[in-house]
């Protein structure tokens, strides 16, 4: 017996392999666990995780521009922007379609607000085009309405033309990759049913006057909530015709087509031979002459793809040049300054906070606990302050008219004409800071204290050493995990502070989360201001790492 | 979507049912203001005689400096809690251009004039948006200590850059709107030249330069409050504020401070209406609106605070402060006597140059 159990593996009491049979209670014992924690770890995965994912992941996102001007983007990837051309005719038309239905839907504004963080001037060159839009290829548009009697003018009859009739064959490829086109641009489902299908003779014959129309069938039927049949097609649809039917081929197409409407559209055609072919590139400078800046076409292609690094290299003073990262010009350079000023005030406030708690919590430590007690209320008291008042009351003790300087001058230490500046500066911030936070940095180091047995220090004195060497050798080393603590805590607190630095630090002693809270307020600029905090957080994740590898985060305590 | 507007429509109609409100507007709606004295002068003069007529229940809220945000956070996640948001124009325009609020018809959603003037024609130049309901003209400007400048009074806006006549503090905005147009008109360039210097990278550069030889001299502001006090605390000679906040500090607390009007920018505060409100809350937002814009209750307002009604046919109505019992058209920006000098926020060109000129001038500023 025992001969055979040596060989094979060691079994447990119902004949499995105890190696299995423990692991299945092991795993049995982390589910247990993970269920206990699930409700807590659901709770922070919800509300704080995903949302910080989600707030983080719009530094690099950019789909605005390729879902907004998703046929002009493609075509403009061919362009040199070097080249000092302006882009083709091709371009230009593409993005008469793009910005008709961008301006129908309402998105051009958002599209131009987005560009103009790169580019100065976008935003009233697309609100501005967007009105005027309509107005390309207007008199093809009324000639083709006036033609054969106004017959065009019919609503219904365009609605049998883009058909092909009741029972002609439908091209629902074609809606359907409109369909996606719709939903990309107004991030809203377009999943209804629309009661139209395009005609596949016609949008074989005339595909941009298909597509045309089947983006106008789209919004009319799902964002209007009106009936096709009902209602006018948009201009770009006559505009479409128009510039097909006087290209080359144009006619041959025309002719072979017999589906309804065709004599209509025969005079339509007959009605614009006289008018000369509708070119976009001049209808666009027209309407604004910025259409023909070179600026403005290299930042739609330098910013057409779907993830852009244009955040993250705006956030450290770099940008996008036509070939590639290049610094911003010096005087737009900002954020390294600020990065830079925010590590070290924090540092300098942590280094604060260490001087002027120590001695505070060492006090606490070793006073009896009743006193110990009452002192503790004090060092309390500002957590059942507000914020503002606490920060607002540093405005009234440092200001040059404030309570110190009224009490140097009376006493003489400084002349009236020579009052001291002490706030709207780094100093400001750095007091007022340092005193928000010195709770932070006491109550650590008061509770790892609290453990230092006393009769340490006592055994060193009596064993010869001053009163320095006991302190220096014996107690303050024990001391250290509650210093580490405590400045973890100050400092990671600091680094992200925006409210007492915006009211007493002036220009001076503002932090990077001073231009954070600007991007998110005030400029809406939620990618930079989501880039500038990855950038933040992954600084404190790596100083977090080096304290760890440098002092070692077993060493921190907090009691 | 369909979904929450169908449970919105039951939850109203159930709540409407026993009560005598139309029957196809919301009974409670939540107006959005920008707090203190400016909220007081709207609840007094709007809010509490529209509760009285209507019955419906007002929520007042103070987050119109976030406002632009905050509907921008709403919008994405799906809930917009808001029904009529208080905003300056510019953030009006941007609302517009994000598609967060709603476009007005001002002749379809506004009442006319009493003589019959179309509320399009009585509001004119002011309806600087599609979505903007104007609702008062204020105006940036400076204020000054009455008992630190001096034998000689400041007279014009140079005065500001002029350390030599008038040592001291300054307080100006943190920001470049109004600065460097201040800057550009006392480096020497001509009113109706100061935008297209501005465009240039050069005019950029000579409005630092000029901000520069007081950059020493000048505290910062970022919230409206912050000049009053300052020039309360004697903290400042003179500085740069809302024109109603420095009528409070000189009308209501008699501090010894005296406006200087000249060079003052004009800009607009007013209304929108959040986009993609259900059915029955814009209704209610439209019937508040149209209640709360039409000429007499544009005038009451100024009772309560020295802002100019937006409406031309308001004017005439402007009567005297509430509690102080002074005429207050003498205190309007728009007061014959003190627009002699104004400017008006121009609105394209800062919605274009914003970005890029803000950051130039808070890299000067950190410099």
């Amino acid at each position: 017996m025992s001969d055979t159990t040596q060989s094979g593996p060691v079994l447990a009491a119902d004949g499995t392999p105890l190696k299995r049979s423990l692991a299945r209670a092991l795993r049995m014992q982390k589910v247990r666990a993970l269920m206990l924690i699930a409700p807590l770890l659901l709770f922070v995965l919800l509300t704080f995780i995903l949302p910080i994912a989600d707030m983080l992941f719009r530094s690099v996102e950019n789909r605005i521009v390729s879902d907004t001007l998703s046929e002009t983007v493609v075509r403009l990837e061919d362009w040199d922007a070097l080249s000092g051309e302006t882009p083709d005719e091709a371009v230009y038309e593409s993005l008469y379609y793009d910005l008709f239905v961008a301006a129908e839907a309402k998105e051009h504004t958002k599209l131009g607000t987005r560009l103009n963080y790169e580019q100065t001037g976008i935003s009233s060159l697309f609100r501005g085009s967007g009105r005027k839009v309509d107005d390309i290829g207007e008199d093809h548009v009324k000639a083709i309405e006036r033609a054969s009697d106004g017959a065009l003018k019919d609503e219904a009859l365009w609605f049998e033309i883009m058909t092909g009739g009741s029972n002609a064959e439908g091209n629902t490829a074609l809606l359907d990759a409109q369909r996606l086109k719709m939903e990309q641009l107004t991030s809203e489902s377009f999943a209804a049913d629309i009661g139209f299908v395009p005609g596949a003779e016609i949008s074989e014959l005339f595909p941009r006057m298909a597509v045309a129309y089947t983006d106008f069938a789209l919004f009319t039927a799902v964002a209007d909530e009106d009936v096709v049949a009902e209602e006018d097609p948009w201009e770009t649809v006559f505009v479409a015709f128009a510039h097909s039917v006087q290209a080359d081929g144009g006619a041959e197409a025309l002719a072979s087509y017999s589906g309804p409407g065709a004599a209509e559209l025969q005079a339509a055609a007959a009605a614009i031979a006289d008018l000369e072919p509708i070119a976009f590139k001049t209808a666009f400078l027209e309407i604004d002459e910025d259409w023909g800046d070179l600026g403005n076409w290299r930042t739609m292609q330098t910013y057409s793809p779907t993830y852009t690094s244009g955040y993250f290299l705006n956030s450290i003073d770099m940008q996008k040049g036509p070939e590639g990262a290049e610094p911003r010009p010096e005087n737009q350079q900002i954020y390294m300054t600020l990065f830079v000023r925010t590590m070290i005030m924090s540092l300098m406030i942590t280094g604060s906070c260490i001087l002027l708690g120590y001695p505070v919590a060492w006090i606490l430590a070793n006073l009896p606990t009743r006193s110990a007690n009452m002192l503790m209320i004090l060092v309390l008291l500002p957590f059942w302050t507000s914020l503002l008042v606490r920060t607002s009351a540093w405005k009234v003790m440092l200001q040059q008219q404030g309570v110190i300087n009224d009490v140097l001058v009376w006493l003489g230490l400084v002349g009236d004409d020579a009052r001291l500046v002490m706030i709207n500066n780094q100093f400001g911030t750095i007091v007022a800071m340092t005193h928000i936070l010195l709770p932070f940095m006491i109550l650590p180091m008061y509770s790892v204290m609290q453990t230092i047995n006393p009769t340490y220090l006592r055994a060193a004195k009596s064993l010869g050493a001053t009163n320095w060497t006991a302190f220096w050798r014996v107690y303050f080393p024990q001391s250290v995990p509650g210093i580490g603590a405590g400045s973890i805590l100050v400092f990671i607190l600091a680094i992200g502070y925006y409210i007492t630095p915006e009211i007493v630090g002036g220009t001076k002693g503002v932090f990077i989360s001073n231009r954070i809270a600007y991007h998110i307020s005030s400029s809406l600029n939620w990618g930079l201001a989501a880039a500038l905090g990855s950038i933040l957080l992954a600084v404190v994740l790596l100083l977090y790492w080096a304290y760890d590898k440098i002092v070692g985060i077993d060493n921190v305590k907090l009691g | 979507m369909k979904l929450r507007k169908l449970t919105a429509l039951v939850a109203t109609t159930a709540l409407c049912a026993p009560m005598a409100f139309a029957a196809d507007m919301a009974d409670e709606m939540t107006i959005v203001s920008w707090g203190g004295a400016y909220s007081n002068s709207q609840i007094k003069a709007y809010n509490e005689p529209y509760a009285e007529k209507t019955g419906v229940k007002i929520i007042n809220d103070e987050s119109s400096a976030e406002a632009v945000a905050k509907l921008r956070a709403m919008d994405e996640a799906g809930n917009v809690t808001w029904d009529v948001v208080d905003v300056v124009a510019a953030d009006a325009m941007r609302l517009c251009d994000e598609g967060l609020a709603m476009e007005i018809d001002p002749d379809e959603h506004l009442a006319p004039a009493p003589d019959g003037t179309s509320a399009e024609e009585d509001f004119g130049d002011l309806l600087v948006s599609d979505c903007f309901i104007p609702q008062i003209v204020y105006s940036t400007t400076f204020g000054y200590r009455t008992d630190l400048v001096g034998d000689t009074a400041p007279t014009s806006v140079c005065d500001v850059f002029d350390l030599e006549a008038y040592p001291g503090k300054r307080a100006l905005e943190k920001r470049p709107i109004n600065n460097m147009e201040w800057a550009l008109l006392c480096d020497g360039v001509a009113k109706e030249e100061v935008y297209d210097v501005l465009e240039t990278e050069e005019g950029q550069e000579r409005a630092l330069a000029k901000l520069d030889t007081i950059k020493d001299n000048v505290i910062w502001w970022s919230a409206g409050a912050d000049t009053p006090q300052l020039l309360a605390d004697g903290e400042v000679v003179m500085g740069s504020t809302y024109n109603g906040r420095l009528f409070s500090v000189i009308e209501e607390q008699d501090q010894p401070v005296a406006m200087l009007w000249d060079a003052q920018v004009f800009d607009l505060d007013g209304w929108i209406i959040p986009a993609g409100l259900s059915d029955e809350r814009k209704a209610r937002a439209l019937d508040y609106i149209y209640f709360a814009t039409d000429t007499q209750r544009l005038a009451d307002q100024a009772k309560y605070i020295s802002y100019g009604p937006a409406r031309a046919s308001s004017a005439p109505l402007v009567g005297q402060h509430a509690e102080l019992g002074i005429d207050m058209a003498p205190h309007m920006p728009t007061d014959p006597e003190n627009a002699t000098n104004t400017f008006l926020y121009n609105y394209s060109f800062w919605a274009d140059y914003r970005d890029d000129i803000d950051a130039k001038f808070q890299a000067w500023l950190a410099k």
